[in-house]
């Protein structure tokens, strides 16, 4: 066992010898993190600069139900009180407008008719129960539904954008099912373009 | 003295008394999800925040605490001030850890020696990791954070005022995607956190969301809707080469990628059947990953080692954290929660555990079922959406 006493010294020699580098050790396969994580939140900056960087998908539809640029009517104005009594509502889990439904997007698509200079954005919503990304999708399927009908009723496709909203922002706040009842729904936005 | 020489004369020291496989087991052999023992170490001589951040640290990667007489490992040393800190085999007397701290906090020193601790046993420490999360600041918004693993030190990186999902870590690198709702969509943001630069990776029409990196940094698996349907859609780092890989108007959502590469797993619906599948990032048929026993997975994350897949199983009610044999097989469910993120050592995962109408991080050792929340987060009312930096 003289040997392991040697081990022991030597254990004690290296103590005395890595204290100062010890901890900038980097650990193999990992994301190393430089000595700028630690300081301030304000010293890696509020992510500031973000630019109108949009990328153009003028080439990349290619079916007629696709989806306007977000910045198409990026500077028309947004009232979402004329259509507030139409809110569609949804069963849970799904992105199907019931019959029972139909005869409110039948109001709003007859009002775009009659106003062609106006667009549409539909929100979709959905109640708390589903994972966040899930319902994240969720909520576009069911703004994607609203829009196909409104298309189905002779609405132009370009007229009308979609925005999901997941369950980040419920209609009712409560915990039971009338709240969900409440908050798995589709919204109509009217956009008004500049005068 | 010259260190280096004395780092190798003590490792060559080592490799002489180690004797060969005996139960350095913390990372090989076969791991049975939620069914694993605990590897027992004793704990003599540290106090206060720095017992209690190692005893932390090391449980969440799968050790357990006992006295003297039943341990595998001691570990024993000071913290008066710096930390000094030992880690020997009880079997074989081998030191495997003698080092002294300096530096940073004492917080910061005890990651470091647990890292060293599992380095020795030839696991990969993740007590200096960081993950980055969704937090919420107010109703109906919140920003970006980034945090140590165990939720200390947090910062939000965003100061947006708005809604925000879905963080997501660029391996090896100081940079995240996210989507941001700032530009009135649901938009994909890039984020280098070293200088905070910022661009928008994808604004389509619709929904851009979901972001997963690829494992080295060059590609963005996400979801889109721009063409009428939410779908999974493949594009290069610089803006380039956007690439559909899913046609369907069901549901795909939560993408995440194989370690080498090769294949992007999601969540999907497809003829009436839930199920996690997995395509080629060059396209064609998407494969069913089986998840016997659980109907409805969502959030899947492959393990950096290839070998499992975790996710969440989502009842009508409740939600589990399960995990799977990447090649599929039958799903082992292991705690509740959502959203499951692996630390770089394949066993240690970060999770969303649902508390009423909010979220709090948790960390779980997949092998041994080990659970600790991660400390609350100041300034936020509820954390979500982890992603742990690889």
């Amino acid at each position: 066992m003289k040997l392991s006493k040697f081990a022991s010294l030597l254990a004690i020699a290296l103590v005395l010898s890595v204290a100062t580098s010890a901890c900038r050790k980097k650990v193999g396969m990992v994301t190393p993190l430089p000595g700028s994580m630690t300081k301030n939140p304000s010293d890696i900056g509020p992510g500031k600069g973000l630019g109108e960087t949009g990328l153009s998908d003028t080439n990349l539809s290619n079916t007629p139900f696709g989806l306007e640029s977000p910045d198409k009517y990026a500077n028309y104005t947004k009232d979402a009180e004329i259509f507030k009594q139409d809110t569609i509502y949804f069963a849970f889990d799904s992105s199907v407008v019931r019959p029972a439904e139909k005869s409110k997007a039948a109001k709003v698509a007859d009002y775009l008719k009659g106003n062609a200079s106006n667009a549409l954005e539909v929100d979709g919503h959905c109640d708390e129960r589903g994972t966040e990304e899930y319902n994240r999708a969720l909520g576009e399927r069911r703004a994607l539904a609203v829009r196909e009908e409104l298309v189905r009723l002779g609405v132009d496709a370009s007229r009308v954008v979609t925005k999901t909203f997941g369950k980040d922002m419920p209609a009712d706040t409560g915990h039971n099912e009338a709240a969900w009842a409440k908050n798995r729904r589709g919204e109509f936005i009217l956009l008004t373009p500049p005068k | 003295m010259n260190r280096k020489a004395l780092i190798g004369l003590f490792s060559l020291l080592l490799a002489v008394f180690t004797t060969p496989a005996q139960q350095e087991i913390i990372i090989s052999g076969v791991i049975d999800p939620g069914n694993t023992k605990p590897i027992w170490v004793s704990v003599n001589g540290l106090t206060g925040e720095a017992a209690q951040v190692l005893q932390f640290d090391l449980y969440v990667q799968g050790f357990g605490f006992t006295n003297a007489e039943g341990a595998q490992y001691l570990i024993s040393g000071s913290n008066n001030g710096n930390l000094q800190a030992r880690a020997a085999d009880r079997f074989n007397k081998n030191t495997l850890v003698a080092k002294a701290y300096s530096g940073a906090s004492l917080r910061r020193q005890v990651h470091a020696f647990a890292d060293d601790f599992v380095k020795a046993l030839h696991g990969v420490g993740v007590a200096q990791t960081k993950i980055a999360f969704k937090g919420e600041t107010g109703p109906r918004s919140g920003e970006i954070f980034i945090a140590d693993f165990d939720g200390h030190n947090p910062q939000p990186v965003t100061q947006d005022n708005t809604i925000v999902a879905a963080p997501c870590w660029v391996p090896h690198r100081l940079a995240l995607y996210y989507t941001s709702y700032k530009l009135n969509n649901p938009d994909i943001f890039y984020h280098d956190l070293s200088s905070g630069a910022r661009k928008t990776f994808a604004r389509y029409g619709g929904a851009n969301i979901s972001p997963a990196v690829s494992p080295d940094g060059s590609k963005i698996a996400m979801i889109l809707s721009k063409d009428g349907w939410t779908d999974l859609y493949v594009q290069n780092a610089d803006g380039s080469g956007l690439k559909r890989l899913t046609k369907s108007p069901q549901d795909e959502s939560s993408p995440c990628w194989s370690p080498d590469g090769k294949w992007i797993c999601f969540a999907s619906k497809d003829r009436e059947r839930r199920a996690l599948r997995k395509v080629s990032v060059n396209g064609g048929e998407a494969q069913i990953i089986q998840t016997g026993g659980a109907p409805s997975p969502t959030e899947p994350d492959w393990s950096p080692d290839g070998q499992w897949i975790a996710f969440t199983v989502q009842y009508r009610d409740s939600f589990q954290i399960c995990v799977v044999p990447a090649k599929g097989g039958t799903a082992k469910p292991l705690v509740e929660g959502e959203d499951p993120s692996w630390a770089p050592n394949s066993r240690t995962l970060v999770y969303g555990r649902r508390q009423g109408g909010r979220y709090t991080l948790a960390l779980l050792d997949m092998p041994t079922k080990q659970v600790k929340d991660v400390s609350r987060i100041s300034g936020s009312n509820s954390q979500s959406q982890p992603s742990w930096a690889k």
